[in-house]
């Protein structure tokens, strides 16, 4: 795992005592409100419904043992003892209070973190594939590629004031875990037919009011070009993105406005000028950071490992946990172990400070004190041996990180709605607790399948509901939540985005309306398909039909 | 329509409304709703001075009804800041926190 040189914990250290002497001026007035907010934004506070709310950034989703149990120790002294993980990998606390703010940064300073560029109109924090670095599809490590472009966004002079936010994600994988295509930046890491790696470049996705799936405007961009294309790209958006109307304002509409072939033309001829000057990446330095991200030393294992049939005949919930917690490791005799964060009737996200440090703890034994956060709002232990799979899961059982849904329908991304956002306009954590409570019997969501629900309590998306196979829009009907719904989004390397299927439902028909269309799905789908796969079949049409016309 | 400030108070970011005598307290039911319409002005008066005092930010006028012998704020929003997340009674101030 990447750590800090010098450099970098000066600089964060710098930042917290900075803050700390602005939190003294806007306290004796000194500042005024209107002076104070951009900078608080800049530290990641945001004055929310109830409190501060505070976003801790996780770069590209990696947390370190020590990191993990810090942000326990920091919920547990200056918030309510839990957190919520988000979508962009981060977490935030709900509860905080501006007088305990210098304190807070330095404690997160003390283990590399801070909240600098979680807010504003900058390059937020990378977000990249949770596998990263162990996935056995993968073709390169992303983590490499996103850590340059930490280091080359972080306070970057020309990117600070974007005419709107900006936000990467990197993968190094065929099949997308990270969501490239629905970001400013999308990158996916691959090898060409000539056996060199590089990366396609997506621009121009996004979700909120106007979403758009990323255009592909470079094809293949040999890495050592990869921050001096993207600052050709930043300095066509600099120059030319919309700052008349917030609304209209990023990269995805100017891109759609300028046409990809126009807007490709502008970033080439841009790129041009600069592809072959500082900003070039030599290999010594990829070296060297490769270097930080080498692989733990793994022990020489046997990839079969026979104990784990015995204990799964004899532990149904360790089986069923077995089948939907894994993913493929390239390494023999360890596997990815995915905890699911998203419990059956709870809000998706949120983790108790209990709990992080309980997985601090069970990330040194097993998983060589390392773990990810996900875009999908749950954690990841990259590094599991598999003969310690059962002993790990009888622990996470202990501290209610074990239910087996990854991937299943009560496996809900959800923003945090109108229970705690100052934007929301109607609640979105209270419909994923009751979609998961619905759906709580495991042999019904193995039934069902592979699908994604994405809900959202406005039109800004923070809960990626263009791209869930269903997707739940929150809106504020006359002092009423009515929620819309939308089927055939898809976040992955097939990325679409769903379209509103037709009136809304009040909260609790939502729920019996999605109940519905897994009847239909379950009625209609051919052997094998996926929910999504059933939906591109048939697009809407039965799916329509059959829920608007069946008696409630 | 009976209406009082909202506001967040600037140390902690704890939603406060302007009670009796220029004070701000942390719930709805412990202040007095103004019945007259052509209080507003002099609320939001007396809130920015509070402001301006660093006491509070982001004072705004909301409208509030009695229900029973409890008040309630019209707007969904509003009513989740005076009571806390719905997701967690257990916190805010529907918990006393």
């Amino acid at each position: 795992m990447y750590q800090y040189d010098e450099y970098d914990q000066d600089f964060v250290e710098q930042r917290a005592r900075q803050f700390s002497r602005q939190v003294e001026r806007r306290i004796s007035g000194e500042l005024t409100e209107d002076q104070f907010k951009p900078l608080r934004l800049m530290n990641g506070l945001y004055l929310q419904l109830h409190a501060y709310m505070l976003r801790i950034n996780v770069p590209y989703g990696c947390l370190s043992s020590a990191q993990m149990r810090k942000l326990g120790h920091v919920a547990r002294l200056y918030d309510k003892s839990y957190g919520h993980l988000t979508t962009r990998q981060n977490m935030q606390l709900n509860w905080i209070r501006l007088t305990d703010m210098p304190q807070i940064l330095l404690e997160l300073a003390s283990v590399e973190m801070h909240g600098i560029q979680s807010s504003g109109n900058c390059i937020r924090n990378i977000t990249a594939d949770e596998y990263a670095g162990v996935a056995a599809d993968e073709v390169e490590d992303p983590r490499i590629y996103c850590e340059f472009l930490r280091q080359w966004s972080s306070l970057h002079p020309e990117f600070s004031f974007l005419p709107r936010k900006f936000k990467f994600a990197v993968t190094g994988s065929p099949n997308d875990r990270a969501a490239v295509k629905a970001h400013d930046i999308g990158l996916r890491l691959y090898r060409n037919d000539q056996g060199e790696v590089g990366f396609e470049v997506f621009v121009g996705g996004g979700l909120g009011r106007t979403p758009f799936i990323g255009k592909l405007i470079r094809d293949f961009l040999p890495t050592e070009h990869l921050l001096s294309y993207c600052e050709a790209i930043l300095r066509v958006y600099n120059q030319l993105g919309r700052r008349d109307n917030k609304y209209k304002a990023r990269i995805k509409v100017l891109v759609h406005e300028t046409g990809e072939e126009a807007f490709r033309e502008l970033v080439e001829k841009e790129w041009e000028a600069i592809r072959d000057g500082t900003l070039s990446l030599p290999e010594e330095d990829v070296a060297l950071i490769r270097a930080r991200f080498a692989p733990p030393k793994y022990e020489d294992l046997e990839d079969d490992t026979p104990s784990l049939e015995s204990q799964r005949a004899e532990n149904p919930g360790f089986n069923d946990w077995m089948d939907q917690q894994l993913a493929e490791h390239k390494q023999a005799g360890y596997t990815i172990v995915n905890i699911s964060c998203t419990p059956i009737g709870k809000p998706p996200g949120d983790i108790s400070s209990e709990q992080m440090e309980s997985v601090a703890d069970l990330a040194e034994t097993y998983s060589f004190g390392e773990m990810r956060v996900t875009h999908n709002q749950n954690l990841v232990f990259t590094d599991v041996r598999k003969k310690d799979l059962f002993s790990l899961w009888q622990d996470l059982v202990k501290v209610e990180l074990a239910t087996p849904n990854h991937g299943l329908i009560s496996d809900t991304i959800c923003c945090p709605g109108l229970d705690y956002c100052a934007l929301a306009n109607a609640r979105s954590i209270p419909l994923a607790e009751k979609i998961s409570t619905a759906f709580a019997d495991q042999e019904r969501q193995k039934e069902i399948g592979e699908i994604y629900i994405n809900m959202s309590g406005c039109i800004n998306a923070c809960g990626h509901h263009h791209v869930g196979n269903i997707g739940i829009l929150g809106v504020d009907k006359k002092n009423t939540e009515l929620y819309q719904l939308m089927l055939g989004g898809s976040a992955k390397e097939d990325a679409s985005l769903g379209k509103i299927l037709g009136p809304g439902f009040d909260e609790d028909g939502v729920v019996t309306a999605i109940e519905k269309l897994i009847d239909i799905y379950l009625d209609l789908r051919k052997d094998g398909e996926t929910f999504l796969e059933t939906h591109r079949r048939l697009g809407d049409g039965p799916f329509k039909e059959r829920l608007y016309s069946a008696p409630s | 329509m009976a209406q009082v400030v909202i506001a967040n108070r600037l140390r902690d970011g704890i939603v406060v409304f302007l009670g009796t005598n220029h004070t701000w307290v942390e719930q709805l039911q412990d202040c007095t709703p103004s019945e007259s319409k052509e209080d507003g002005q002099r609320l939001m008066d007396i809130s920015q001075e509070a402001a301006d005092q660093q006491e509070i930010v982001d004072p705004n006028l909301i409208e509030v009804e009695k229900r029973g012998q409890t008040w309630h704020a019209i707007k969904m929003r509003e009513e989740m800041r005076a009571k806390g997340p719905t997701v967690r009674e257990d916190l805010g101030k529907q918990a006393g926190n």
